[in-house]
């Protein structure tokens, strides 16, 4: 079980703005349900690691903040203190860190939309689909 | 008296100011309209209210910058719109098309609408034209200059905008 990426980004109140999974194809579905309820899980364990992290350094990438069995946690803090975080199981240091870049600018670009509240779930099919794209080239690839 | 307010208007026309704070005012103007009025419908009309108090004064601001005589008929007034007006007010210079049979019909196609950069409009809120300040401004402008203008949609189609 290698190259699993899951990626959550935390709003101010813990909550995730949005989330999604990515993996190289041939899991059965039923041990991603299992998993999802652990990946949100670690994640969440994972936000005080992030904050304390967090105030170390003035660079945005905080690169492995936590390592829980054997999936890694890395993390991303933006200008305004939303927390990306992905659970990987394959170090990919140079993958994440072009991912967390990319994403940040889509975000930035969805947040500027006046319809978009900051904080509430993303609900974009076109973010969804972009983030999607951007996990194949850099995660996946 | 002309040659004075166009020589003002010649010296504010070199101040700048940011695009995005534009894009974002009139992001956050319509956002609190949908809130505020809660009809799609509504904000529409009062898009287009507040668009034809601007085009009243922005007419005389427009005529006195750039100098353009009297248009001889509706094909010169549309030339004029595209290529002064909107290139004026917004930098950009939407393409006239789809001229009706007595040429007193037409479309202007914006490509690319500053007003609406990064707007992604959501699902409930379809029937939403989120431009539709420009129809008013083209109303008020033209009205101003005794053309009468019936503003038969302006909408937001994927990342072209349609005023006829």
């Amino acid at each position: 079980m290698s190259g699993n990426y899951f990626f959550v980004i935390v709003g101010h109140n813990d909550n995730p703005v949005f989330r999604i999974e990515f993996s190289k194809s041939g899991e059965s579905s039923t041990r991603r349900e299992d998993h999802r309820h652990l990946n949100e899980f670690v994640a969440h364990a994972a936000l005080d690691h992030v904050d304390e992290t967090m105030w170390t350094t003035t660079a945005m990438n905080l690169r492995i903040v936590d390592k829980f069995n054997e999936w890694f946690v890395s993390a991303f803090v933006t200008a305004s203190r939303m927390r990306y975080v992905i659970l990987h199981d394959v170090k990919n240091e140079d993958g994440i860190k072009n991912f967390f870049q990319d994403v940040y600018e889509l975000y930035i670009k969805a947040s500027m939309n006046p319809f978009y509240r900051v904080n509430t779930q993303i609900e974009s099919p076109m973010f969804k689909r972009k983030v999607l794209t951007l996990g194949k080239k850099h995660l996946l690839g | 008296l002309i040659s004075t307010m166009a020589r003002q208007a010649r010296a504010t026309e070199s101040r700048k100011i940011s695009s995005e704070l534009f894009t974002l005012t009139y992001g956050a103007l319509v956002n609190q309209l949908v809130k505020d009025y809660e009809s799609d419908v509504e904000v529409n009309k009062q898009l287009d209210k507040m668009g034809y108090n601007i085009g009243v004064r922005l007419i005389e601001d427009l005529l006195a910058r750039s100098n353009v005589g009297r248009c001889h008929d509706f094909r010169e007034t549309a030339e004029v719109i595209s290529k002064i007006g909107f290139k004026t007010y917004l930098g950009v210079t939407p393409t006239i098309a789809n001229w009706s049979g007595g040429y007193d019909e037409f479309s202007l196609i914006l490509d690319h609408n500053p007003l609406a950069e990064f707007v992604e409009i959501p699902d409930d809120h379809k029937k939403l034209f989120y431009s539709n300040i420009l129809s008013g401004v083209l109303r008020g402008a033209l009205e101003m200059v005794s053309c009468l203008f019936t503003p038969t949609k302006s909408k937001r189609f994927d990342n072209i905008c349609t005023v006829n």
